[in-house]
């Protein structure tokens, strides 16, 4: 027997199982908070900080996506203060490498530049770092560029815990962080990667994209596929 | 250490102690042999004294390695155990004044004061630092240890121990000050049936040097400190988890554990109990992160060494999501000496809620630097001029630094604030893991921050994006600051970024970085103005070219 709290989200008053984090108990009250490393399906790491939110009585912030609820939380995911956090890590992720909406593949497909719509950024302060990164084109069917990488790690997470490939994984740390295949191979010469394309799919932005695609062509899957495919993997028992 | 000369491992069968147990020795020099001295060729000191007092036939003569005497600015020191009488920067030369001083030592000779810097001192962490030989656990047995894990195991229960922990007032001396106790209940109380300890060895707080002395020097204390804690909270198994760049002190440790599962203080059957407990050491691989909790577990672990958002703490999910108990070295090393003399004893040192002392690794422009233990209370100033000595060549005092990267620069002003993790904090600086670097008007306070914004830029693991890209971000206006080329309107960004960085990144390196900057700023923000309204560095520290003037 599942344990129901009752908690309140922006002053709303909604319920969720034990166990559940504040981001899946908003999303199922339609209450939106932001996020670019949570996605439905894989685990959720606590990253990209956009979806942090404030708890009455704690200090700190704490990402939505890693916090479980508790019976009588007080929840505020939207104010002056987190907007104003939400736009400047927004804008950390824009002038950390190379995004330029208008030669990209993802354009009017990527969630990053939704993102930048949503939270209403106009401007950048901040200056760009943009150090020069490669692209690895050696896949037959699928390209990344790491320019347009924001270090999400979607890809890492879907191909181990969905394909159960593990073809991604990171390398390096700090600004020199970079996602790789087959400890650091290129990936047309990946012997572990099969191809399934999920981590194409999953990619928030133009970072990876499916060969033959142009400017804002690159656009994906309804997102739900994740849960589908987990389901039907405990299914089989695995 | 494992290149060594045969002669010198016969010197080392000599001065091994099992054969003066049989004869007190009449005089004896301890050669310090952390470290600090040893890169100073203290080995071949020890060596050359060996031999000259077996040339001489001084058969009543003790010649022993011991870990840090403390006084690392005037090394490499022996000490005539007997007299106190202290030789400084012993070359090779020198060996022979010390054997004379050896044959004058007559047994009604007791030891005499050694001056402030050891006089105002309090050894509690560091009791046994300068006095044993780090690799003999005779010696280390001979001074009280082991005592008190028979004791625990033989005459206490688990609860005890805790209660007496706790009474004790023993806060985490990895910097943030969690009380102990609690912190040991919480993981005796957790859910599991399998629980580990953890030491953080990992230190790597920039001019901070105590857990490596501590773990050169008395080894088998933090195994002892372990073992207690391991049967406080029902874990069977341990790691140390020790950076790498520490060769003495993991070679040393290596030892001590082999030593002590010999001699029934580690393994199975503890001191003829019914208690199991084993250690194992994992090696960091040079990321300052790492000593960040969850970050060391996912390094044990075997993964990338990089944080998860608390809660779930540790202590409740840790280790192989198995509950985990993670103390610093120093919070080990005062676990014996609290379990020895009483918790009543220990909670009568120090002052409000900081009971105890600290050990601090003092560091830059001090002339005493070296390892130092205080009692909670001591002011700045004491521990500055009296015990360190004062400023090199009599400068004057700008600021101290103190808690590594995520600490706070204290200026003049506040010099005669008693020392403990709430003042620290009031003042805008952080304990740490007990670094004290001292600096004078040739540093530019600009230019420190900018040093540990570089420092923490380099060590961010990646993970999230406030700390990856804002403490770049952070350095880059740092250093448009330092080269002059910056507006107030830089000024006004830092202060606004540096804010957003502290409340949004996922661990403490991350929160802590802009530190360093906000305490700048709030006691040196004139130097910040000079760099950028009068593009002038008042240290001399930072080069700016003036403004080529276009017509």
């Amino acid at each position: 027997m599942t344990t129901v709290f009752t908690l309140q989200i922006d002053g709303r008053d909604v319920a969720g199982s034990e166990g559940q984090t504040v981001m899946e108990v908003a999303e199922e009250n339609g209450i939106d908070i932001p996020g670019l490393c949570h996605l439905e399906g894989i685990h959720d790491r606590g990253a990209c900080r956009l979806c942090m939110v404030e708890i009455a009585g704690t200090p700190k912030l704490a990402a939505a996506c890693m916090t479980t609820i508790v019976e009588g939380m007080d929840v505020t995911a939207h104010s002056e203060r987190l907007l104003e956090y939400r736009r400047a890590i927004t804008e950390m992720m824009f002038v950390e490498r190379n995004h330029v909406c208008a030669v990209c593949v993802a354009n009017n497909h990527c969630e990053l530049q939704d993102m930048a719509a949503d939270l209403e950024l106009t401007h950048f302060d901040l200056p760009r770092i943009s150090p020069k990164v490669d692209i690895d084109a050696s896949h037959r069917l699928f390209a990344i560029d790491h320019n347009r990488c924001i270090l999400c790690l979607r890809c890492v997470r879907v191909c181990d815990e969905i394909e159960g490939a593990h073809t991604w994984d990171v390398m390096n740390r700090g600004l020199d962080t970079r996602v790789q295949t087959d400890m650091g191979i290129p990936w047309g010469d990946s012997t572990t990667c099969t191809s399934c394309g999920k981590c194409v799919q999953v990619c928030p932005t133009g970072a990876l994209f499916e060969k033959g695609r142009a400017v804002a062509s690159g656009s994906k899957r309804q997102r739900p596929f994740l849960p589908w495919l987990k389901v039907v993997k405990e299914e089989r028992g695995q | 250490m494992s290149e060594m000369p045969s002669a010198a491992r016969s010197i080392r069968r000599r001065v091994s102690t099992e054969e003066i147990a049989e004869q007190p020795p009449r005089a004896s020099a301890y050669v310090c042999e952390a470290a600090s001295c040893m890169s100073a060729q203290a080995h071949d000191i020890t060596v050359r004294l060996g031999e000259r007092a077996a040339e001489a036939g001084l058969t009543d003569v003790l010649i022993k390695r011991v870990g840090c005497l403390g006084l690392c600015a005037a090394g490499p020191l022996v000490e005539i155990a007997e007299t106190a009488q202290l030789f400084e920067r012993v070359k090779p030369d020198d060996v022979e004044g010390i054997i004379k001083a050896l044959k004058k030592v007559k047994s009604t000779d007791t030891r005499q004061p050694q001056g402030p810097f050891f006089e105002k001192q309090l050894r509690v962490a560091t009791e046994n630092l300068g006095r044993i030989d780090p690799e003999s656990l005779d010696d280390f047995v001979g001074r009280g240890g082991y005592e008190a894990l028979k004791r625990v195991l033989s005459e206490m229960t688990s609860t005890d121990v805790r209660e007496e922990i706790t009474r004790s007032g023993l806060r985490g001396r990895g910097g943030a000050g969690y009380p102990t106790g609690l912190k040991w209940t919480t993981v005796a109380k957790a859910q599991g049936a399998q629980k580990y300890v953890i030491c953080n060895a990992d230190e790597g707080d920039p001019g901070a040097f105590m857990d490596r002395s501590v773990l050169e020097s008395d080894p088998f204390s933090i195994l002892e400190g372990m073992a207690i804690a391991a049967f406080a909270v029902h874990a069977s198994e341990g790691y140390i988890y020790c950076r790498a760049e520490y060769p003495l002190a993991v070679s040393r440790l290596r030892l001590a554990i082999r030593l002590a599962q010999r001699a029934g203080f580690l393994g199975a059957g503890i001191a003829d109990t019914s208690f199991n407990f084993d250690v194992q050491i994992r090696l960091g691989a040079g990321a300052f992160v790492c000593g960040e909790e969850t970050a060391l577990i996912a390094s044990v672990e075997g993964r990338r060494g990089t944080p998860r958002p608390r809660p779930p703490y540790p202590a409740v999910q840790g280790l192989w999501d198995c509950p985990t108990l993670i103390n610093n070295v120093e919070t080990f090393a005062n676990v014996g000496a609290i379990l020895r003399k009483g918790s009543e004893w220990y909670a009568g040192i120090g002052v409000g809620k900081s009971k105890g002392t600290k050990v601090f690794a003092l560091a830059g422009r001090i002339v005493n630097t070296g390892l130092v233990e205080v009692p909670m209370g001591m002011t700045l100033r004491e521990i500055v001029y009296d015990i360190g000595g004062g400023l090199i060549d009599g400068r004057p005092f700008k600021a101290v630094q103190t808690g590594g990267p995520s600490g706070g620069c204290i200026p003049a002003q506040l010099l005669d604030m008693a020392v403990s993790y709430e003042s620290l904090i009031e003042v805008g600086s952080f304990m740490g893991s007990g670094g004290l670097i001292v600096m004078d008007d040739t540093s530019c306070m600009v230019d420190v921050a900018k040093y540990f914004q570089d420092f923490c830029r380099e060590e961010s693991c990646g993970k999230c994006v406030p700390c990856r890209v804002g403490t770049t971000q952070l350095y880059m206006l740092l250093d448009l600051i330092t080269r002059g080329e910056a507006t107030l309107d830089d000024l006004a960004q830092l202060e606004r970024l540096a804010g957003i960085v502290q409340k949004t990144a996922l661990c403490g390196l991350g929160q802590g970085a802009p530190n360093p900057i906000f305490s700048t700023l709030r006691y040196f923000r004139d130097e910040y103005l000079a760099h950028i309204v009068d593009k002038v560095c008042p240290a001399g520290v930072c080069t700016i070219t003036p403004a080529e003037v276009t017509a």
